[in-house]
């Protein structure tokens, strides 16, 4: 035990010069590079995958994983999704119990990269093959021209619809347009007796609504919040009618879960939702025929043009790891075609990796069906403050769906709170 | 310094058994607390704090900027500070004037003989036994718009569902009534006590000179249970006000943002997106000193009452 903490200690030592190296641009000295049978210790993993329907499958690759490294354990911890951002940041700040590798939401990566939280991952064993990534969930991983993340699964979200609701409602094919979404609500209603849709009034299932307008929170290269522009007001408007006219009464305390019980349970039609819930809409009583969901792309604003943002998750290195080499070769496993062929099997998440998007991955239903909603992604500002402005968004968000402030008068409200969270040189634009 | 010493020498064995408290309470409350006052006087943020993680050396950017943060938020200017001041002492009034009254009735009903007084108490103890974060979520699964079981009952009599915690002024409804059954259990022990040290006698000689119960009840329980009711309505009031579960807890994350008090606010910008150390230590700074003024004032006016 004692010999083992002593090599542990060294190899560490040893790890950490080899990275000092790294940071000077010669990463092809580390350890793991060179030598990955003889990386050892003990790194912690903070998986934020759902802990019932997808979190068994990456237990078991950590199994292979922990197989081919025998010297390597990995202790594996659940942390909620909701609540990993603002767990990580207090434990990197302090240096205590922070995780060596932790699976971050896209949207986050500019802001770990800025705050010195994310190790800078170019040139070190983690990134490997990297013009295999698709360019979507790549652009993801990039702050200031450098690298802090690797795709593991990447997504957006999509028109998800019960094919039999559909038909019984004599409706031929999936809405296209807001407001043919709203009719087709309106007619599953009156012929199937279900609510059409559930909307979530969480903001960031506001993003498709906006950028089917072409509107979007800011424009970070004119230094410009876009927020309460026009455009902006206008998709605010349709999810306000969209609210009320098509969708079933919003409990905003409950909305994700109630969203996602209905439509399984086959008591609404359609929902706007991401490839990570269909492992749960499979488990739920419309869709023991896996043929039933249907899954097209998000609906088109006025520029008739659907998008969505582009979600999905990356594995961020700890830049205080104590075992970086360790930390380097779980990311590179975890990220490999095959891993995440492996996860795309067991959960029907799509693959980071073009390569992954094997023939068996293919014939997953859910995977078929997001692939071709993919081309419809679009990636979300890339500035390090974007997690805080989601906060009077949303509240805003709500105040608007609840009828207690217009559109307009909602979103001028989140522009004037942008303007206190954003750098000092950005303006409102007219 | 003569008088230290002699202190000192005749009780030496009493400040070595104090001295590990004090450092404890230094190190645990002392420092954070002065930290937190440094923090106030900056426009420290988690973008320009010091930090050295691995090969990342980041030194500290931030300033000192006087009272700026304090003006921000006590002039208005932040525009948040006194729509959460006003609701967070609507809530804290509401909540304590509800769980005392309701509090007190319950008391006196149980401190008489009854049968199955025993099953009464535990019932009454049972939401301060379950942790009340546990509490608040089954709350919440209890008013749940499409599966909550308060919306199954009423729609056996055909009433239809209501979202209970949609709008304003349903979920501020929601978490005060959320709070009042968390609250009422530790005022109902807590009376109880007091009713049980009430001597028998005064009621009896009430009872003599022909006083109605409610006479009784207000001249002789009510007085004597003073004691009692004003310490826990300063605790109630400090709990409350502090009492950050019900309102994070019970409402999720998509609201309106015109339910949170003022410990919920401040903790939103220090822990959403890039954390706003400076404010966030402002406003718990702020609260601290209207809690303080709030204690000081009531002790003396109770003080007061008790010489008069």
């Amino acid at each position: 035990m004692r010999r083992a903490l002593i090599a542990a200690a060294t190899l560490s030592a040893l790890a950490l010069t080899a990275t000092a190296c790294g940071s000077s641009g010669s990463g092809a000295g580390s350890t793991a590079a060179k030598n990955p049978g003889q990386v050892s210790g003990t790194i912690t993993y903070w998986d934020t995958s759902d802990a019932k329907n997808e979190a068994p499958a990456y237990k078991a690759l950590i199994k292979q994983f922990e197989a081919k490294y025998p010297k390597i354990k990995v202790q594996y911890q659940n942390v909620a999704f909701a609540s990993v951002e603002a767990k990580f940041k207090s434990a990197a700040q302090s240096g205590k119990g922070a995780p060596d590798v932790v699976r971050t939401d896209v949207g986050l990566i500019s802001e770990y990269a800025s705050l010195g939280y994310a190790q800078k991952l170019d040139g070190t064993a983690a990134l490997s093959d990297k013009g295999d990534f698709a360019p979507g969930a790549w652009g993801t991983t990039q702050y200031k021209g450098a690298t802090y993340g690797i795709p593991q699964v990447t997504d957006t979200l999509g028109l998800l619809y019960n094919k039999a609701l559909f038909k019984k409602a004599g409706i031929a094919k999936p809405p296209t347009t807001w407001d043919a979404f709203i009719a087709d609500a309106k007619q599953l209603k009156a012929r199937a007796g279900v609510d059409g849709t559930y909307l979530n009034p969480d903001p960031y299932f506001m993003l498709p609504f906006l950028f089917g307008e072409g509107a979007d929170l800011a424009d970070p290269a004119k230094k410009q919040i876009t927020v309460n522009s026009p455009a902006a007001v206008k998709a605010a408007t349709t999810a306000k009618k969209v609210a009320d006219e098509a969708s079933a009464k919003i409990d905003f305390a409950n909305s994700y879960n109630n969203m996602q019980a209905m439509f399984k349970t086959g008591k609404v039609g359609m929902v706007i939702q991401g490839p990570w819930s269909t492992a749960d809409d499979y488990s739920g009583s419309a869709f023991t025929d896996k043929a039933n969901l249907g899954i097209a792309p998000v609906p088109a604003g006025s520029t008739g043009k659907g998008q969505a943002p582009t979600g999905g998750h990356d594995l961020v290195v700890y830049a205080g790891s104590k075992h970086l080499d360790a930390s380097y070769l779980f990311t590179k496993f975890m990220t490999s075609s095959a891993s995440e062929a492996f996860i795309a099997e067991k959960n029907g998440t799509l693959p980071g990796r073009t390569s992954a998007y094997t023939p068996t991955v293919l014939k997953q239903p859910s995977i078929a069906g997001f692939q071709a909603v993919l081309p419809t992604a679009r990636a979300r500002v890339a500035l390090p403050q974007v997690g805080s402005l989601f906060t009077p968004l949303g509240q805003d968000y709500t105040k608007i769906l609840q009828g207690q402030e217009s559109p307009q008068a909602g979103l001028d409200h989140s522009a004037a709170e942008f303007k206190k969270l954003l750098p000092s040189d950005f303006t409102i634009a007219k | 310094m003569q008088r230290l010493r002699r202190s000192w020498e005749r009780h030496w064995y009493a400040w070595a058994m104090v001295g590990p408290v004090v450092v404890v309470i230094a190190v645990l409350v002392l420092y954070p607390l002065l930290y937190g006052l440094f923090l106030s006087f900056t426009d420290a943020n988690e973008a320009n704090v010091a930090k050295n993680i691995g090969a990342n050396h980041i030194p500290a950017t931030f300033h000192l900027v006087g009272l700026h943060n304090y003006w921000q938020v006590l002039s208005g200017a932040d525009g948040h500070f006194y729509p959460r001041l006003v609701w967070t002492i609507v809530w804290t009034v509401g909540c304590v004037a509800f769980t005392y009254g309701i509090g007190v009735g319950l008391a006196v009903l149980l401190n008489r003989p009854i049968r199955g007084k025993i099953f009464y108490r535990l019932a009454l103890i049972l939401p301060w036994a379950v942790p009340n974060f546990i509490g608040v979520y089954a709350w919440r699964l209890m008013l749940n718009g499409q599966y909550g079981v308060f919306n199954r009952i009423i729609g056996l009599v055909g009433i239809p569902g209501q979202a209970w915690l949609d709008g304003e002024t349903a979920q501020k409804v929601a978490v005060i009534i959320v709070n009042v059954w968390l609250g009422v259990p530790f005022m109902v022990v807590a009376l109880l006590g007091g009713l049980q040290s009430i001597p028998a006698e005064l009621h009896e000689a009430g009872e003599m000179d022909g006083a109605s119960p409610w006479q009784r009840f207000r001249s002789i329980t009510l007085p004597s249970l003073r004691p009692v009711s004003s310490t826990v309505i300063l605790l109630g009031t400090i709990w409350t006000f502090n009492m950050f579960n019900v309102i994070y807890l019970l409402l999720g994350q998509n609201t309106t943002g015109s339910t949170d008090i003022l410990v919920t606010y401040g903790y939103n910008l220090v822990f959403n997106g890039v954390a706003n150390y400076s404010m966030g230590s402002t406003y718990g700074i702020v609260v601290l000193l209207i809690l303080l003024g709030f204690s000081i004032f009531y002790g003396r006016r109770q003080l007061k009452e008790e010489q008069l």
